[in-house]
């Protein structure tokens, strides 16, 4: 049986290499082809938007934590370094940066096109407005900008929504007609809307899974190598939700042989430590960083960081019904824009509803939209759940700001501390 | 006692130093009403005077203050100011404060009002999400905010918002304006007289004095300053800019211009020079505040910029003042500031205009080796001139 | 005989380790100096903590006998510092080989070889005079390494035999620290049965213990005669991961510092240890397990290290920075910790005359502020503290410690032990008595040598034996 659940797991991987593969070739043909190509972040992503023009996104992000997994950031950054960017800010936008200026090529080694239109998403990231700035010096394209007021007091307001709403009907959609020649086709918008829908609940129930003992997946290392991803540029595609039926399907079999999910160390199925975690990996030692984990026999639960691009768990979906609205209101609940009571209590619900044995946060040096706060998070969070919190430090793709001996100390003595509060002394 | 230019600083920098706040303490007691502090760089200080109550910025706690709690919440890799604003909070320094008001700058300054809710309940906390639509739709939204805020200061203050007390504030906020931009005139003009050191302390006092009594102080100082003999000087003459939020130690201020430097613009304090043109006093000044946001203001690196205009501002600042060179001063892990750097480093090297940059703390240690930086910078441009 | 437990603390600069019986009393401590070899440091360290544990037997041995009772004492310190005499004999025959036994490798002419030569024996000649001077029973300290105690000794001489036979100073320093390295890197305990026979005869040589040979000779061997049946050994310190132990066997220093610290004060419930490397601030309950553990961020900022930064940028020794700093009246503020800014600051300081110890008081102050965010961060002081860590045997940071702390969290019970060395070596031994897994595994690190040949006359000692 064995055999097989490798077949099938290898069946879900393989089909989301070959889904991004497909994309980055599309991208590289996509002058010749006659396609626009739009900017934009994974938070608050516009992806239903942007395939009803039938335009093709690049997500700057994703190709800075590709290069960090190629080992090609620490370069990049440099070279930005070189133009007067400040060892200080987020490493993220440097790799972008550099990446630019050594030509552009993209993860599969293919050049990515320029855009057509930078679509910022201002969604619960200060930096991005500064980054898309950065970029517009670079590229002689239309830029349009889609504020995400922040959910400071943990709600969307009506007025909020009517902004983003305003926003995308009047500044957003216009852009876009105006760069791909042609007008919203709206029945279009609601089958993509439709279809997105339905691989959000098959979202939610393959997160879910990991309620179960052992876990059948890694909700964070697992979660952003092979879960997550096929979110962010496919959703609302056919493709996406055939997709996530076949990922359904494996992990239902996992569940169903106790079966752990597959790590790089083998499957995981001796489960010691069910942690949940705060804070984005560290990609460019992603490998080690993993191992570190499933070395101790740690399977991570739930994770913030794969809610970046949307969090979908309190029933949150994309509505044909109301299209611009719905998006507005997804832009508006990515994790990040959430304010640091309401992170909290996420978390807190976390711990409780899968039930994790501790909680740990990778605080992360680029990204203070997340770091800033994580350690009076932790405090309110160790309070109010009882369980220990751990603090780990590394950077999205700077490899000079990530110490493997350090990292793995910190953990040994958590992992201990926690086995220690079982057995007692 | 007479208000020479040596008094006024002198009680500048008394204010400065007072890190108890003991002004905003005797302004409630002797006015029986409320105070709103504010973080930089914006917010709409009319709304708040409007309502009986003083607005009171906050700009950390300086080269002065032991940080013991403070850095408790914020790695190493974290700007100063939030561990400052946390330390003045935890030992009941701003107690005073009947609400506090988080503006948009950056995600440092984002969380900290989440922060803040979380560790001082009850307090009135408003994380202000000014919009960065500058249309119609930003209009809409930056409305509702204000009415919003309105509201919770008319309920703090128990005093009502009427027409006509927004339009007595927003009529001595353009009076402080006028006076600000004069002094700024006055400096750019004459800055071996009007010293930057002065100038940041003036500048640093209009986030306590209620604004009647700092336009008062101002308008002292310029009268005593224009009749002073300090000696002319043979300085540089150079913008600083990237120093809106976290401010430098006044001692980093002293040291830049005895390096060599006059600096005839800068972006401290930013806030109380925001607009660029008066508000409208009229029939509708809730939505004179809200078309001055919108509207004409300096431009800064917390405000998206999307236009090809990006560095002009600087650059004419630059033309307008006679300047020949710039500083970036920055803090150290600011985003904002860093991240905008580049970019307008890059417009200054189109415009063949000079410059130099450094990062510095609020408490920083390191003032000798700014100071020769800028020292060299200074001679550089004095021997070499402008290409 | 009893089980016993060793915990071992394997530390960026010292080696710890301690041995516990099965009711978890402290049978004996030994400390070493780290080295650049690892399992040496274990080796040696656990064996000098067990030589303490002989000397313990032997001293409640000699306590039974009602004829030395009032003097023992005196004749423990007696056979103690004539163990520890024969012991650097030892190791100074070595020194002296290893130094004489490389003139091959010399590159020099013979006459200068043979001129090196005399003057190496005669160094070592006078070294071996100085000895019974240095090991005095009233002189005696066990932090003092081999090393050490060879090199000021060596300096000593070196540098007036130099200058009167004219040689090169730096030659005959580079000999000695060629040679060091290696004698350093092996062990010289196992003789310890013929040292111990060389303290009783010198001790009996002296007319006050003259009476006591019955009770000497009966104690002597009953320690030889002691065994230690060594159960678990547990691992912890920075060199953990090089320990040639089992995973089971190693814990973290966090762990290991959490339950020492609540062993030698029980009603401890936050541990604060600055170290070399590190600085840990630790919360712990009722039973001495973490409930929750800070570190200082990725940079040694507010470490040890940064007062060795500090010491090197003012030409100073790293011991004398307290003193110093205590003669302080007022204190400058020190704003960076960062190691390499601190530097720019004090010469900054210097240059603005601001005094040396005024500064330095401020750097200590700087060291503690960092210290005081991280117990901040951990959930503070509730109640009784510990403060440990080889930072703690510094006056100036103990006492900025306990200003700040009990200014801000009120007044505590502060605990400063002279002991606090070992914390996290008794941490790992309890550790390794309480393990629930019951791993039964001697580590055979030692390599003591008792009762396998006969006591004979030692070579190099006849000159200092009349």
């Amino acid at each position: 049986m064995n055999i097989q659940v490798d077949i099938q797991k290898e069946d879900s991987m393989l089909i989301q290499k070959q889904m991004i593969a497909g994309h980055f070739e599309k991208l590289s043909k996509a002058k010749e082809n006659n396609k626009k190509v739009v900017y934009t972040f994974v938070p608050g992503n516009l992806n239903e938007l942007i395939r009803a023009f039938d335009m093709l996104p690049v997500h700057p992000e994703v190709n800075a934590l590709q290069s960090g997994m190629r080992k090609m950031s620490g370069g990049y950054i440099q070279e930005a370094e070189k133009t007067g960017h400040s060892e200080d800010v987020c490493t993220y936008v440097k790799c972008d940066i550099g990446m630019m200026k050594k030509g552009n090529i993209g993860p599969t080694g293919l050049p990515l096109p320029k855009p057509d239109l930078l679509l910022l998403s201002y969604t619960g990231c200060f930096t991005f407005l500064k980054w898309f700035e950065l970029l517009k010096q670079e590229y002689d394209c239309p830029i349009v900008m889609l504020q995400a007021p922040y959910q400071a007091e943990g709600e969307i307001t009506p007025e909020m929504r009517d902004y983003v709403t305003k926003q995308l009907e009047e500044v957003v959609v216009p852009a876009l007609e105006d760069v791909s020649g042609k007008k919203l086709d709206r029945d279009r918008l609601k089958e993509l809307l439709e279809s997105s829908a339905r691989a959000e609940e098959l979202l939610v129930d393959i997160w879910n899974s990991a309620k179960n003992k052992p876990s059948p997946i890694d909700a964070y290392f697992g979660g952003v190598f092979y879960i997550g991803p096929i979110f962010t540029a496919f959703r609302g595609l056919p493709e996406c939700e055939d997709y996530y039926r076949i990922l359904k399907a494996e992990v239902d079999y996992r569940v169903a042989n106790k079966l752990g999910p597959v790590t790089p160390e083998g499957e995981l199925n001796q489960q010691k430590y069910r942690i949940v975690i705060e804070g984005p990996p560290n990609w460019t030692s992603f490998r080690d960083f993993w191992k570190i984990f499933a070395d101790e026999g740690v399977v991570m639960v739930a994770s913030t960081y794969t809610k970046v691009g949307g969090l979908y768990e309190n029933g949150f979906r994309h509505d044909p019904q109301r299209p611009l609205e719905s998006l507005g209101e997804y832009c508006l609940g990515c994790y990040t824009n959430h304010s640091l009571p309401a992170r909290v209590e996420i978390l807190q619900n976390y711990i409780e509803d899968f039930e994790a044995d501790g909680f740990l946060i990778n605080s992360i040096k680029s990204c203070n939209s997340f770091s800033a706060g994580q350690l009076l998070m932790m405090r309110e969070i160790e309070k109010k759940t009882g369980r220990a919190g751990g603090f780990i430090e590394s950077d999205l793709v700077d490899p000079r700001y990530f110490s493997a001996a350090n990292i793995k100390n910190r953990l040994e003595s958590y992992f201990q501390m926690i086995e220690a509060k079982r057995v007692g002394a | 006692m007479k208000m020479t230019a040596e008094n006024i600083i002198n009680r500048c920098e008394e204010l400065h130093d007072d890190l108890h706040f003991n002004y905003v303490k005797q302004w409630k007691e002797a006015n029986d009403a409320k105070a709103i502090g504010f973080m930089p760089v914006y917010v709409p200080r009319e709304l708040i005077h409007a309502a009986g109550m003083l607005p009171v910025g906050i700009m950390g706690g300086g080269d002065n203050m032991e940080i013991i709690r403070g850095d408790a919440f914020f790695q190493s890799y974290i700007c100063r100011i939030p561990r400052s604003t946390i330390e003045l909070g935890l030992t009941g320094r701003l107690d005073d404060l009947d609400g506090l008001l988080f503006p948009a700058i950056c995600d440092v300054i984002r969380n900290l009002s989440g922060m803040w809710q979380m560790m001082f309940e009850g307090k009135y906390i408003k994380y202000l999400d000014v919009p960065q639509n500058f249309g119609e739709q930003g209009r809409a939204f930056y409305s509702a905010e204000l009415a919003d805020m309105a509201k919770a200061f008319e309920r703090i203050s128990g005093n009502k918002i009427t027409d006509d007390s927004l339009n007595t504030s927003i009529a001595l906020y353009n009076e402080n304006r006028r006076l600000i931009a004069e002094l700024y005139d006055l400096r750019a003009e004459a800055p071996h007289k009007v010293l930057t050191s002065d100038l940041f302390l003036l500048m640093r006092a209009s986030n306590i004095l209620e604004v009647t009594e700092h336009s008062q102080m101002l308008r002292d100082y310029m009268v005593s300053i224009r009749n002073s003999d300090r000696p002319i000087r043979d300085h540089v003459r150079v913008v600083v800019t990237g120093a809106f939020c976290e401010q430098p130690p006044l001692s980093l201020v002293r040291a830049m211009e005895n390096s060599g430097c006059f600096i005839v613009d800068d972006d401290w304090v930013l806030g109380n020079r925001y607009h660029l043109d008066p508000i409208d006093v009229g029939d509708r000044p809730m939505a004179a505040l809200i078309e001055a946001y919108l509207g004409k203001t300096v431009a800064t690196a917390s405000r998206y910029e999307e236009g090809d205009d990006k560095g002009m501002y600087l650059v004419n600042q630059v033309r307008d003042r006679n300047a020949e060179g710039v500083i970036f001063a920055s803090a150290s892990f600011c985003d904002p500031a860093l991240l905008d750097r580049p970019m307008i480093q890059d417009v200054l090297t189109r415009e063949n205009i000079p410059y130099t940059a450094f990062k510095y703390a609020e408490n920083t240690g390191q003032i000798q080796v700014i100071k020769e930086q800028t020292g060299t910078f200074a001679d550089s441009i004095k021997l070499w001139g402008v290409q | 005989m009893d089980g016993c437990y060793i915990g071992i603390d394997l530390g960026s600069t010292t080696t710890k380790a301690v041995i516990i019986d099965s009711d978890e009393r402290v049978l004996g401590r030994g400390i070493t100096n780290s080295r650049s070899n690892y399992e040496l440091a274990c080796q040696i360290a656990r064996e000098e903590a067990e030589i303490d544990a002989r000397f313990i037997t032997l001293s409640q041995h000699l306590e039974q006998s009602r004829s030395v009772c009032e003097q023992r004492e005196e004749l423990m310190a007696n056979l103690s510092s004539y163990y520890g005499l024969a012991h650097y004999l030892r190791q100074l025959k070595a020194l002296s080989d290893d130094c004489l036994g490389a003139r091959e490798r010399w590159l020099c002419s013979e006459d200068e070889a043979e001129k090196i030569c005399d003057a190496l024996s005669f160094i070592f000649s006078e070294m071996e005079k100085d000895a019974p001077n240095e090991f005095q029973p009233e002189k005696l300290s066990q932090s003092d390494f081999f090393r050490d105690l060879a090199s000021s000794a060596y300096m000593r001489h070196a540098e007036r035999v130099c200058t009167e036979r004219s040689l090169s100073f730096g030659r005959m320093i580079g000999l000695f620290d060629g040679a060091i390295l290696r004698v350093e890197n092996q062990s010289f305990a196992g003789d310890f049965e013929d040292y111990l026979e060389f303290a009783r005869l010198k001790t009996l040589d002296d007319p006050r213990f003259a009476t006591f040979g019955d009770p000497i000779s009966t104690s002597v061997a009953a320690t030889l005669n002691k065994t230690f049946n060594v159960i678990n050994t547990v691992g912890t310190g920075y060199g953990r991961l090089t320990l040639p132990f089992d995973k089971q066997q190693i814990r973290s220093e966090i762990l290991c510092h959490g339950l020492g610290a609540h062993f030698m004060f029980p009603k401890t419930r936050t541990v604060l240890d600055i170290g070399g490397q590190d600085t840990k601030a630790i919360q712990i309950d009722e039973k001495g397990i973490v409930t929750a553990f800070q570190m200082n961020d990725r940079c040694a900022a507010g470490c040890g290290r940064y007062l060795g930064y500090i010491a090197d940028e003012m030409n100073m020794g790293v011991h004398q920075l307290g003193p110093m700093a205590m003669q302080s009246s007022k204190t400058v503020k020190i704003n960076s910790t960062c190691t390499v800014f601190a530097g720019a600051e004090l010469r900054e300081r210097l240059a603005l005359g601001e005094k040396r110890e005024d500064i330095l008081a401020g750097l200590h102050r700087a060291i503690i502020l960092r210290a005081m965010s991280l117990l901040a961060r951990s959930g503070g002081v509730m109640s009784e503290f510990t403060f440990t860590g080889g930072v703690a045997k510094n006056e100036a940071a103990t006492s900025a410690l306990k200003t700040l702390v009990i200014e801000n969290y009120g007044d505590v019970t502060i605990n400063i032990s002279h002991d606090s060395i070992y914390t996290g070596a008794i941490g790992a031994a309890l550790f390794a008595k309480r393990d629930p897994r019951g791993v039964m595994a001697d580590l055979e690190i030692s390599k003591l040598k008792v009762k396998k040949k006969a006591p004979q006359k030692m070579a190099g000692m006849a000159s200092v034996a009349t």
